[in-house]
């Protein structure tokens, strides 16, 4: 069977489409978001979406299988906010290694049927890392610029665990995702680091930053030139945007990744930019269509959706990217 | 990447062949006593703004030092680094994290979202903790700097230095998996001249360890603690300032690429004097044994000469009353106390309003009676009035504040308006925007509405604002006519707002004979901006005004009269017989060099640190109204001092410029077959000359000369049709201005007009260079008949060369409507980027075009004026109504044409 760097160097990437738009579309209740034994948990916790892959598992294995049938190559699992540093607000800390694994365990087992369905398109997991609810560089407090509301160790720590949880469920690769301060990717990195080499075993690494407006910044002030350096020192699978942005807005950015990254570029917008009501709209024709003129300009090898975005936007993305090659690497000179 | 590269909030990338890279040194408190001070008394807010200092003042990358024995370092460098990353102007650069203590080190690394540096690491404790060491750091994302240390110690002689560097530097690539470009080697800066012999070839050494590290382990950098090396001169400013620079000159031709400096203590090699020179080289380069004896005795007569003086003046001017000290800050361009002297006097005062109109006011007359006396150059004014800007920009809530509590007819500031515009079609403004500087540190609202501004919004915001004095400015001919335009309007529309006119084509002349003659008003020539404040003062002066006008109308009639009489007393040629005494060329006897190559060569993204070289400095003086020749300006009894700042502040902008990849820049070249038909010039699509690709049509002079003397239009020099010589015609476009205006712009915004109009200024020398650079290119490459000049700048600037490249809109074509066809031949919008306004001004601005005449009897000449019979020959020829080639060669006409 084709390993991840083999097709994609033959072609562009499917990944998938949004999880919370997804889950949104339900129409759970507060009682779907507690797992078992929590039924009289202190706090609220609708909204708290990583808890269904303990309390409704078969409900985000679906969404997986969504995707896949859309024609994604690569799902993410449902762990974004699976740290204890994000977790801590629901005073969920304690679930941190269960709920990785048990993510990690539905996404896996909806990507092997596929592939066992069809062994010439292999389907590949990524643990989704996101950055937390906290930031490393920037002060919560204005009037005192020099505090911080989380430090890198914590963040070191908090994703230490994450990474071993879903390395122990086997997923193919790690996605640090909706970078908006650096320094917590940083911090990623360096668990990741630590833990490949404590467990004598890596798998491939992708990263994903958000620039945040037309600033073309990241929330942390950084431009996409500078992110890029700062990520130097990482064995790269993959470097790209995604969030914040609709495909329209993320060109600019996009071309600077493109032009310099020695590694693939990935890319996976918003549905647009969210209307009056906070709604994303872009139809998945729309997205398609945007995203169709990246890669005809070759400026990407993986694209996928985030917020808004559904399996009907994944298909058009797919049916789109079969008529484009994938960008090639510059020649680093 | 193989190329280094650092972040903090924005990249900053080495290319080879980069200048060397300055690291500030001031935020050390091994370093700095001040520092040390700050840090030890937890004042963190000051010790934030002596980093911001030293990002001002140039550095690329800041050194963060906390090692002293009653500073807790892990917590210091914490709390200082979280400060500075609050602050945006700070956070740009990269950081060095500078600790003897590993453990400082990594605890300031984890503050950094960027790439910073790690100073330093070494095999002090053996190997193992060196890879240790070294794997943190790589985990961190920084670079690091090895010191030249062993187990054995530091290294201090040449072979040790480059034994440990080897050694090292294997390591972290075998061990460590560190990219080359991310090791720095330091070898050890260590102090000379300290009267022990065995000390005495520690720089040569170091220098030697430069050389050899550049050569034999590739891709790793070289940096050092410059201070140090003339440690034994301490108190002696001027002589450690000349030891660093020699020290430096030697060890960055050796191949030195950063280094911890004090960049305000380095000065020009050039500059330091012959006999001080050959004792410091004596000592560092180890010339002779009794070296260090010689340059104590000599060094005497420094101490307590300027540097150190200024440095005790320095200090003394905070003793002063408030009042002092903003006059001080504003007449010396001062930022750093700027708020909190506000502060004092708006606290003293009570009311936002009287600080300004106070003591910030007399500071600023104090600015402009300097200026006004010759005493201060423009290029510091321009710095006293950011300081201006930056305390206005602190009181600006308190204004607000006390605004709202005013009733509203009581809420205009009182102060008198000007409104300034580049006028429609013209889009230059770095004068508009100088004179706007000056009005404002007087004291005047300034309206600036920018460029390109058609007349119908100028006179609705002079209305709107109800402003006393309309400023129209403009550099290009076209821009004269419509000045004339907004006069006629203001005339017809019943204004009586004096109106000022400048811009580099305007004229005392023209404004008299063009510009008055349709306003009943005052209507002023501004020569320059030193001059906008004494002619607004006197125009709008209760008891001058009246005097005033009448002067300048006196005078203008005057200026009216002797043009008149001037041009009745001159003689034109027909035209038919100014082309029979045309400029000849024996096309038999020195035929023209076929070009190696033909065709269109664009130039995408050509890289500007080659352009540097090219630059032309002495219009760059000019433009900030310093008047002499670079380099000898920059020793002129007069304003060799500003300017030798000016110049030291542009490299560093230059700098910027070139490893921050501020702009880009484009330029196409071509080289086509081409006759000369008449006076007009045919371009053919090939050798066969059966297709016409385009044709431009030259102005021939018809000013009466002395007998025998040719009348030239530019297409004497290419060879006539009939002539049965095949010729060949080059024309160009470029511009370094992509990327000049959003980041002028951003200066603007934080109230540095300084550096927008330098950024702009340095803009268009490089555009200018780049067409310098181009020309050389197409001469010794695409046409290929000058591949054996080798010409030194001065020789280029002198044109000490065969061929010119006229520009349309310039006195060897003064017609702009030749843009257009050239632009169109050459693709150059495509290409370059560049477009044409109405009025045919390029844009961006910082751009050149024009043509190559390759012939080597061609030169450069004036058409000067034109009868009316060419003009209707040139409209016929370029099929256009006579009265629209009367307006574009309004400022070129032996007639009147209304």
């Amino acid at each position: 069977m084709k390993t991840i760097e083999e097709l994609a160097s033959q072609r562009i990437l499917i990944l998938d489409g949004a999880m919370g738009t997804m889950i949104q579309q339900l129409g759970l209740t507060e009682e779907d978001f507690h797992p078992k034994g929590m039924e009289q948990h202190e706090i609220l916790l609708k909204g708290n979406n990583e808890l269904l892959s303990l309390s409704r598992p078969e409900a985000i294995k679906r969404i997986h299988e969504q995707y896949l049938e859309a024609g994604a190559d690569i799902v993410e699992t449902n762990t974004f906010s699976a740290t204890t540093i994000a977790q801590a607000e629901h005073k969920c800390e304690h679930l941190v290694r269960e709920l990785n694994l048990a993510s990690a365990r539905l996404a896996r087992e909806a990507c092997d049927a596929f592939t066992k369905a069809d062994p010439s398109k292999p389907r590949f997991v990524a643990g989704a890392l996101g950055p937390t609810n906290k930031t490393a560089s920037l002060s919560p407090d204005v009037n005192d610029p020099g505090y911080r509301a989380v430090h890198f160790d914590d963040l070191v720590t908090a994703y230490s665990e994450q990474v071993e949880a879903l390395l122990d469920g086997r997923v193919d690769l790690l996605l640090v995702e909706t970078i908006f301060d650096t320094l917590n990717a940083k911090a990623a990195f360096f668990a990741i680091d630590e833990v490949f080499e404590k467990r004598g075993e890596r798998v491939p690494l992708m990263c994903s930053v958000t620039i945040t407006d037309a600033s073309g910044r990241t929330l942390s002030g950084q431009t996409i030139d500078a992110f890029m350096i700062s990520m130097g020192h990482v064995d790269l699978f993959s470097i790209g945007l995604n969030c914040a942005l609709g495909a329209a807005q993320m060109r600019p950015y996009l071309q600077v990744l493109a032009e310099h990254a020695n590694c693939l570029v990935s890319v996976y917008p918003n549905a647009g930019l969210p209307d009056q009501f906070g709604e994303y709209r872009e139809t998945p024709e729309v997205t398609a269509s945007l995203v169709g003129e990246f890669m005809r300009d070759g400026l990407v090898n993986i694209v996928g959706g985030c917020c808004g975005t559904t399996p009907q936007h994944i298909a058009a993305l797919a049916k789109e990217a079969a008529k484009h090659a994938p960008r090639k690497l510059p020649v680093i000179v | 990447m193989s190329i280094p590269t650092y972040s903090g909030l924005e990249p900053l990338r080495i290319f080879a062949g980069a200048n060397f890279v300055n690291i500030g040194e001031r935020t050390n408190v091994t370093g700095s006593a001040a520092f040390r001070k700050l840090i030890k008394e937890g004042k963190y807010d000051e010790a934030v703004s002596v980093a911001r200092q030293q990002v001002e003042n140039g550095a690329q990358v800041i050194d963060v030092n906390m090692d002293e024995g009653l500073i807790d370092g892990v917590q210091a460098m914490r709390k200082l680094l979280n400060l500075i990353a609050a602050e945006p102007d700070i956070a740009r650069v990269p950081v060095m994290v500078d600790s003897s203590k590993f453990s400082v080190i990594e605890a300031g690394l984890k503050c950094l979202q960027g790439k910073g540096i790690a100073n330093s690491i070494s095999l002090k404790e053996g190997e193992t903790e060196f890879l240790r060491q070294a794997r943190i750091v790589r985990r961190l994302g920084a670079s690091a700097v090895v010191m030249c240390f062993d187990e054995q110690g530091q290294a201090d002689n040449f072979e040790r230095r480059i034994s440990i560097a080897e050694r090292a530097y294997r390591l972290l690539i075998d061990k460590a998996h560190f990219a080359p470009h991310d090791i720095i080697i330091d070898p050890n800066i260590l102090t000379v001249a300290t009267g022990m012999s065995e000390h005495d070839h520690y720089a040569v050494d170091y220098i030697r360890a430069v050389s050899w590290i550049k050569k034999h382990l590739p891709g790793a950098l070289v940096s050092g603690g410059v201070s140090n090396v003339s440690f034994s001169f301490r108190g002696n400013e001027p002589v450690r300032e000349a030891i660093h620079t020699a020290f430096l000159y030697h060890a960055i031709k050796a191949g030195m690429d950063m280094g911890i400096v004090n960049a305000g203590q380095i000065g020009l090699y050039d500059d330091i004097p012959k006999d001080l020179l050959e004792h410091v080289e004596d000592v560092l380069l180890a010339r002779r044994p009794d070296a260090t004896e010689r340059m104590v005795i000599f060094a005497e007569r420094f101490k307590g000469a300027p540097s150190a003086e200024v440095v005790a003046q320095q200090a003394a001017w905070r003793e002063g009353s408030v009042e002092e000290r903003l006059k001080h800050a504003l007449v010396h361009g001062i930022m750093d106390f700027i708020d909190t002297d506000t502060e004092e006097v708006r606290v003293a005062l009570q009311d936002p309003v009287k600080v300004i109109e106070g003591p910030l006011m007399a500071g600023m007359n104090v600015v402009g009676d300097l200026f006004g006396a010759g005493k201060m150059f423009l290029p510091q004014v321009v710095k006293s009035a950011r300081v201006m800007k930056k305390a206005v920009a602190y009181l600006e809530p308190y204004l607000l504040e006390k605004k709202r509590s005013l009733p509203l007819d009581q809420q205009g500031t009182g102060a008198k308006k000007i409104l300034m515009a580049t006028v429609k079609g013209d889009v230059h403004d770095i004068g508009k925007n100088i004179v706007g500087v000056i009005m404002a540190c007087n004291g005047w609202e300034v309206i600036d509405l920018g460029v390109m501004i058609p007349c119908e919004k100028i006179l609705k915001a002079a209305k709107d604002n109800n402003v006393d004095i309309i400023g129209l400015s403009g550099l290009i001919t076209p821009s004269l006519d419509e000045m004339v335009h907004v006069a006629k309007e203001m005339e017809r529309e019943g204004f009586t707002t004096p109106l000022l006119i400048g811009g580099a084509t305007t004229s005392r002349v023209h404004t008299a004979v063009r510009v008055a003659p349709h306003y009943s008003h005052s209507v002023v020539h501004v020569i320059d901006a030193s001059r906008s404040v004494p002619v607004v003062n006197n125009l709008l002066s209760d008891n001058e005004s009246v005097r005033y006008a009448a002067e300048v109308k006196e005078e203008y009639i005057k200026v009216r009269a002797q043009y008149e009489g001037h041009e009745r007393s001159k003689e034109y040629l027909p035209i038919a017989e100014a082309r029979d005494k045309r400029f000849t060329i024996d096309w038999a006897s020195e035929p023209p060099v076929k070009p190696k190559s033909t065709g269109v060569f664009p130039f995408r993204n050509f890289p500007i640190a080659q352009l540097v070289p090219y630059v032309d400095w002495t219009p760059f003086f000019m433009a900030w109204e310093l008047a002499g020749k670079y380099p000898k300006i920059l020793k002129d009894a007069v304003v060799g001092v500003e300017a030798t700042r000016l110049f030291a502040d542009a490299q560093q902008m230059l700098d910027r410029i070139v490893k921050e990849n501020w702009l880009q820049a484009h330029g196409v070249a071509a080289i086509w077959p081409a006759n000369s038909v008449g006076d007009d010039i045919e371009v053919y699509r090939d050798g066969a000359r059966s297709e016409t690709l385009g044709r431009f049509h030259s102005l021939r002079q018809q000013l009466k000369k002395a007998p025998g003397l040719p009348y030239m239009a530019l297409a004497d020099f290419i060879a006539p049709k009939n002539s049965g010589t095949t010729d060949h015609l080059g024309g160009f476009a470029v511009t370094v201005g992509h990327g000049v205006d959003e980041r002028a712009k951003r200066f603007e915004q934080a109230g540095d007009d300084y550096n927008a109009i330098m950024l702009k200024a340095l803009a268009d020398r490089l555009a200018e260079a780049f067409a310098e650079k181009l020309h050389e290119t197409v001469r010794k490459e695409l046409w290929g008949y000058g591949n054996s000049e080798a010409l030194s700048n001065e020789q280029l600037i002198k044109e000490d060369y065969d061929g010119i490249r006229p520009a349309p809109g310039y006195p060897a074509c003064p017609d702009h409507t030749e843009k257009p066809e050239l632009f169109r031949l050459l693709d150059a919008e495509k290409h370059t980027g560049i477009e044409l306004t109405e009025s045919l001004a390029m844009f961006p601005t910082a751009a050149v075009s024009g043509w190559y005449f390759a012939h080597p009897k061609s030169k450069y000449f004036g058409v000067g004026r034109i009868s009316r019979d060419q003009l209707v020959d040139i409209a016929a020829r370029k099929d256009r109504p006579i009265p629209e080639m009367e307006r574009w060669l309004g400022s070129n006409l032996a007639y009147s044409s209304s």
